[in-house]
This record gives C-alpha cells, structure tokens and sequence, in this order.
C-alpha cells in the first residue's frame, strides 16, 4: 500500500522510454491521464454537438449548457473583443476541469497537481497576454504600470508593485491551482491512512471526514478550474481594454 | 464508559500513525525534475490537439447549433405572434360582419314594417272613402225615392179609389174631387205612414 501521501503524485513511465535528442518524453502516467482528459472532452462535446435537435438530449444540453457558460464568463469579465479568445479559453477551462475532476477517482493522477503542468499553462497565458497587449497597443500597453490619479511622489513605488505584481501573474496563477490541488490529494490521502490505521473502532470519524472531504474536493476542483480561467479571462481583458 | 473508551482509542491510535506512513526519503516528486520535459512535449501535445480539434471542428458546431435554434425559436415566436394578429384581425372583422347586419336587419325589418303599415292605412282610407261614397250616394237615392214616394203613392191611392168606386158603385166619380180627398188624407195621416 502506498502509505506515504505524497506518493500518488509520482510520476512513472508507462511503456519504453523515448528520447528526443537529449529530451526523455517517455510516456507516463501524467501523460496518460493527459490524453485521457482531452480524448473524455473531444468525446463528451462531439456526441454533444453531432445532432441538432430542438429539444437536446442530455449530451447536447451539456455541452451548450458549457459553451454558454463560458461565453458568458468571457464577455461579462473581459468584454466583446476576447471573443476570437473564446475556443482557447475553452479548452483550458475543459482541459483544467477534467484533470481536476479525474484526479478524484481513486488510484489515478491528477495531471493538475504538478507544478511544471500548471506552470507551462499559466506561463503561456502570461506570455500570450503580453504579445497580445503589445500588438494591440504598442508600448502604450506599459500605461499598464502606471495607474491614473496616483500622486508623483508615490508613483515610482507604485510603478515597482505593478511591475512585480504582473510578473508574478503566471507564478500565482500556477501555484494557486496546483498547491489546492496537491494540498487536496494530501489531506484526503492523510485522511484516509488515519481510516486504516484506527480500525474498527476510531476509523469511522476520519472516514466521515474524508467523505465530507472528498465533497469539498470536488467542489474545488471546479473551483479552481473556473478561477483559473476567470483569471486568464482578467489578464486577457487587461491586455484588451487597457483602463488604466 | 463506552465513549470513554472510544475516544481514549482514538487518542492513543495517534501514536501508532508512525508506522501507517513509514519514513521515506522524498519530499514532493513534483519538484523531481526527471519527467519535467516530458510532461511538458506531452501537455503541449494533448492540450495543442485538444485546442484544435475543438476550436476547428467542435466549438463552431454547437455555435451554429446554437444560433439555429435561437433563430427558429425565435422565427416561431414570430409566427405564433403573426397568426395572433391574424386571428384577432379575423375576430374583430366577423364581430363587425355580425354587427353589420344585426343593424342591417333592423333597419329591413323596420323598413317593411313602415310599408306594411303604410299599405294598409292607404287601403283603409281608400276603403273609406269608397264605403263613404257609397254610403252618399244609398243616401242620395234613398232621399230622392223618398221624395217622389208620398205622390206616386197618392196617383196609385187615387186610381185605386177610382177603380173601387167604379166597381162599387159603378159610375164615374169626378177625378178631382177623389184626389182633393186622397191629399186631404195624406196631409192628415202623411207623418204615420211616411216617417216625414
């Protein structure tokens, strides 16, 4: 039994190893679950978009019920110019979800509770936000830093925090999701080794928690899925409608 | 006493936990660089797939699905509303239709009531006048025959008396003096006999 909680976030390889020049990208389970999300979504919203019915069948319902809900997250919090964003931001809201949701099943691995997985993302957000706003707005996007009706005396200081501030941008945003993931796997793996370890006799107050644990688990991982997204979608209307 | 014991099961179990997760050297594997390259060909990998796959072929699908259903909604929205026009349009044109000719028939019945009645004072006058014509003219005759009735009655009276005397007594009686008697008479008796 894998009594340490930290080791059902180890990543190991599933087949034979495959170099890439001097790069291993050997297939492991991190991998695997990857695929396994993206193939769960490509299935869910092709039979959900296949027919057109106008009374939907639960699939369909589904899927359009997703597409308007983050249509509306999009246009609510960054506006109608995100919308050529909408199918990115899409499929990381699906692609998030789906590792978070298929991290609860028992005995699998949750592709968001690494912090290279969420880092790639998030800095990818980052950097795309960035080109994004230099292309729209030229060196105009460095307004960014500077908040109006701020007093010249403060305004280096508050030029500093900006800056650090949103460069921090793709290390909160990836440690946000992955630390409630991780935090999350632990404490109900904790949780669990406590069940087995009392027994009988004492294991029925820890199972009860992990229960109720596991609810909050998975509320989380919607959670953090949303947010992760909301706040690509924030970034983006930064990037978009420079306000400041 | 049971509880007591339950509880003090649970506490003590506490110190037993050691050896549930025995001490392993580690930390956290996802700070393990080893797989790093690979998780991340394979994320760009997936998630890349994932993007295109949905933004060319899926996402646009459920759009259009989407936009058509909200335009026939709304294109049948359209038509229930046309037909509600419609019908009250109709409705209003049968109820004035109905109006129309309550009146109409009103106005033909009263129309042939006045006729009817008209008709019938024209006869009744014309009637009258006729009766009274009549009547004028029963009177006229009736007087005039009244008038030459006491002489016809006294010429007849005279004659007869003149037969009668001739068959009673057989000789002629002096015409006139027969009549100065008959006059005489009817002068007398004229208002029993005649009503004048």
């Amino acid at each position: 039994m894998a009594a340490n909680p930290m080791t059902q976030f180890e990543v190991y390889r599933i087949g034979p190893e495959i170099k890439l020049g001097a790069f291993d990208i050997s297939f492991t389970n991190a991998s695997l679950f990857m695929v396994v999300s993206s193939l769960a979504i490509l299935i869910i919203f092709n039979l959900g978009s296949k027919k057109n019915s106008m009374l939907p069948n639960k699939m369909q319902l589904l899927a359009e019920l997703s597409y308007t809900f983050v249509s509306k997250m999009i246009s609510d919090t960054a506006g109608s110019k995100a919308k050529p964003y909408f199918s990115f931001i899409f499929s990381l809201f699906m692609f998030v979800l789906f590792c978070n949701m298929f991290g609860m099943i028992p005995y699998t691995f949750t592709v968001t509770s690494h912090i290279i997985v969420t880092f790639i993302l998030a800095s990818f957000i980052f950097i795309g936000v960035t080109v994004i706003g230099f292309i729209k707005h030229g060196f105009g996007y460095l307004k960014l830093f500077v908040p109006s009706g701020v007093p010249i005396v403060l305004l280096p200081l508050i030029v500093v925090i900006e800056i650090i501030s949103y460069l921090s941008r793709p290390i909160s945003l990836s440690v946000r999701l992955f630390a409630n993931m991780m935090a999350g796997h632990t404490m109900m793996k904790v949780f669990g080794g406590f069940v087995i370890s009392l027994g009988i006799v004492g294991g029925w107050l820890p199972l009860s928690f992990s229960v109720a644990l596991t609810g909050l688990e998975i509320l989380v991982a919607f959670l953090q899925a949303y947010v992760f997204a909301i706040l690509t979608c924030i970034y983006l209307n930064d990037a978009l409608n420079l306000h400041h | 006493m049971i509880k007591k014991i339950f509880f003090q099961s649970i506490f003590f179990n506490f110190f037993f936990i050691k050896e549930v997760f025995p001490a392993e050297s580690g930390g956290m594997p996802q700070l393990n660089p080893e797989f790093w390259i690979s998780q991340i060909f394979w994320l760009t990998l997936t998630f890349g797939i994932l993007y295109l796959v949905l933004s060319k072929l899926i996402l646009p699908k459920i759009s259009a699905n989407l936009e058509l259903r909200k335009s026939q909604i709304q294109e049948n929205i359209e038509a229930a509303e046309k037909q509600r026009e419609d019908s009250e349009s109709k409705l209003k044109e049968y109820n004035d239709i109905i109006l129309k000719s309550k009146l109409e028939a009103k106005n033909i019945f009263k129309n042939t009531r006045d006729k009817v009645f008209k008709d019938i004072n024209s006869k009744k006058e014309t009637l009258d006048k006729q009766i009274d014509e009549e009547i004028k003219k029963a009177e006229k005759e009736i007087g005039i025959l009244k008038k030459g009735a006491p002489e016809k009655i006294n010429k007849i009276a005279i004659e007869t008396s003149l037969e009668l005397v001739k068959k009673l007594i057989g000789a002629e009686v002096n015409n006139s003096s027969i009549s100065a008697i008959v006059d005489d008479l009817s002068k007398r008796n004229g208002n029993k006999y005649y009503g004048n």
